[in-house]
């Protein structure tokens, strides 16, 4: 097996074992960016110095007999992690010289257990994105087809673990931005409880809505992703104060007796052929291992793209105020204090972010508030409702993640609406507040990965991984490689 | 309701953005269409509705009011486009 494509698990026990070092590894996977990068276009910037480096340092520490699951595992992370030292641009020109004087918690949090950073990844505008193609810094393929989209706004986070550029990833999920790339890369990435990983360092989009999550190539991964960056955090007053428990042990416990349910608005008609195969093989599955199946209703779905593109914009709009050439960033040449503000910022956001700043903008103004802010404020409070009805006769829902396999690149990109409406199923858990992960159940007809949803309960990512590795040992297709 | 180019021009000097007239003509369409998906929500019924303006109910979170080392002047002021000693320097407000 190549270096290249093992897991977590797999290289922390060659690291262990000293079958392997982390310097090998890490130049197995600096080497495999170099021939891929340019067909996938995954990475905003590689930082293969300081990785060698970090990579000497996880050796003498395995040496010493401290080798945590993380220790001299090459990992890349999304440009919206502040990392001190190493520019962080967020998919923005306005941010192109910005070098963080601090790194994110989360981050933070992986390289204190002595992983190894490959470099920063390629992402939409500030996340505003579900293709990829808003970043200032190029688009990425599909690995899988490199005429498609890897979806977004965490494009490349996925794009690197389908193309084996890294072993695994973070990414960020504001309305689907784990998930939706996930499932078109065919990778296994997980959007946790908000409050569940602290959100310090993370550049913010919309502070309500935003989580940290990990993308990795199978879930026994993305549970020791999750247990090393779940927590409270002092930094971060939103994070929440309940104890992290241990995500891997209780993977293998099977899903007999589980109660999972399909929330009917998801299974609409129109639903793409494909991705409805796929939800039917995955059913078939779970009822071969013994879960049980509850028709549900989640009756306020219609209403979520509307609700989340008036309170993130709006969220956005205010976030991004602080982006005005005085202490950071691009700084455009201007009379006077406002002509500098406003060239600045004309200048360095490009032009999906200009337009959800405008949205947000209009949907706090005076005026027009209470009819836009506060009305969706109100339906978010029964699109949470409609979960927590729900979940009260549920363990878990299954539900497809997007509506259609990766779409062409281009497609889209002159129809914002249509770009909105391809998160219709992952914006819901996004409102809620509550963890969702995705995993890869079936290919389209031609090719392309179809990812399947599992909704969990706040604070419920334990059952929602069980149920993933009961599916991952059930099938195949998480095992299957892009042939790039 | 249809998006004027007056409107548009009103909403990027309160956002502090200056648009192209392609930009403007473009969001004008664009936020038209996007306004015109976002009425369905006028079809809710939201009587007796409390808002949600976080996932978590949560309350204020106070902490105790102590003197904890921060990043310090130099590195605050390291990404500054233009400083004036310990000062970020911006052109002049005041003539």
């Amino acid at each position: 097996m190549n270096i290249f494509d093992m897991t977590i698990h797999k290289l922390h026990a060659a690291l262990k074992g000293k079958q392997i070092s982390s310097v090998e590894a890490t130049s197995a996977m600096l080497a495999r960016i170099e021939s891929v990068e340019p067909l996938v276009g995954s990475f905003i910037t590689v930082t293969p110095e300081q990785a060698l480096e970090a990579a000497r340092a996880a050796d003498r520490r395995i040496a010493r007999g401290e080798c945590h699951l993380l220790t001299g595992i090459p990992l890349a992370i999304k440009d919206i992690f502040l990392t001190e030292g190493v520019r962080t641009t967020c998919g923005s020109r306005i941010l192109d010289n910005f070098i963080p004087p601090y790194s994110a918690t989360s981050w933070e949090k992986l390289r204190l257990h002595g992983a190894v950073l490959l470099g920063k990844l390629n992402q939409d505008e500030f996340a505003m994105g579900s293709s990829n193609e808003s970043s200032a810094y190029g688009i990425t393929r599909n690995p899988w087809d490199t005429t498609c989209i890897p979806g977004g706004s965490s494009g490349g986070s996925a794009a690197a673990v389908a193309a084996s550029e890294a072993v695994a990833t973070l990414g960020t999920d504001t309305g689907g931005s784990i998930r939706q790339p996930a499932s078109h890369c065919g990778c296994v990435g997980l959007k946790p409880t908000y409050g569940r990983v602290s959100r310090y360092g993370v550049i913010a989009y919309a502070s309500s809505l935003d989580q940290v999550g990990p993308l990795t190539r199978d879930v026994a991964d993305c549970a020791i992703m999750l247990e090393a960056l779940a927590g409270y955090d002092p930094k971060d007053s939103t994070s929440v104060d309940t104890a992290v428990p241990d995500y891997s042990a209780p993977l293998t416990r099977g899903v007999k007796g589980l109660k999972i349910g399909l929330p009917k608005e998801y299974f609409i008609d129109g639903l793409d052929p494909d991705v409805q195969r796929a939800m039917e093989g995955a059913i078939e599955t779970y009822r071969r291992l013994g879960a049980e199946f509850v028709d549900i209703s989640l009756p306020h779905t219609d209403y979520a793209v509307a609700t989340y593109y008036l309170i993130a914009t709006a969220e956005a709009s205010s976030n991004l105020a602080r982006y005005d050439g005085v202490r950071f960033g691009h700084r455009a040449e201007a009379d006077g204090l406002l002509g500098m503000y406003t060239k600045s910022r004309s200048e360095g956001f490009g032009t999906e972010v200009k337009r959800r700043i405008m949205l947000g903008t209009y949907a706090l103004s005076s005026g027009y508030y209470d009819a836009y802010y506060v009305k969706a404020q109100k339906v978010r409070t029964l699109i949470m409702n409609d979960f927590i009805t729900a979940f009260a006769s549920v363990d878990v829902m299954l539900t497809p993640v997007a509506p259609t396999p990766a779409f062409k690149i281009g497609e889209k990109i002159n129809d914002p609406l249509q770009m909105y409406l391809s998160d219709i199923f992952t914006i819901p858990v996004n409102l809620a507040g509550t963890c969702a992960m995705s995993l890869p159940a079936g290919f389209s007809a031609s090719g392309l990965p179809i990812g399947l949803q599992l909704i969990g309960k706040p604070f419920g990512e334990e059952t929602i991984l069980r149920a993933g590795y009961a599916f991952e040992q059930a099938t195949e297709w998480h095992t299957r490689k892009a042939s790039i | 309701m249809k998006m004027t180019a007056a409107d548009v021009e009103h909403i990027a000097r309160l956002a502090r953005l200056e648009l192209t007239p392609g930009e403007k003509e473009l969001f004008a369409g664009q936020m038209d269409a996007i306004l015109g998906y976002v009425e369905k929500l006028k079809g809710v019924n939201t009587e007796g509705i409390v808002p949600t303006s976080h996932a978590v109910p949560m309350e204020n979170a106070f902490r105790e009011d102590v003197v904890r080392p921060s990043i310090g002047l130099e590195k605050a002021l390291a990404n500054a486009p233009d400083r004036a000693g310990t000062f970020f320097a911006v052109p002049n407000v005041i003539e």
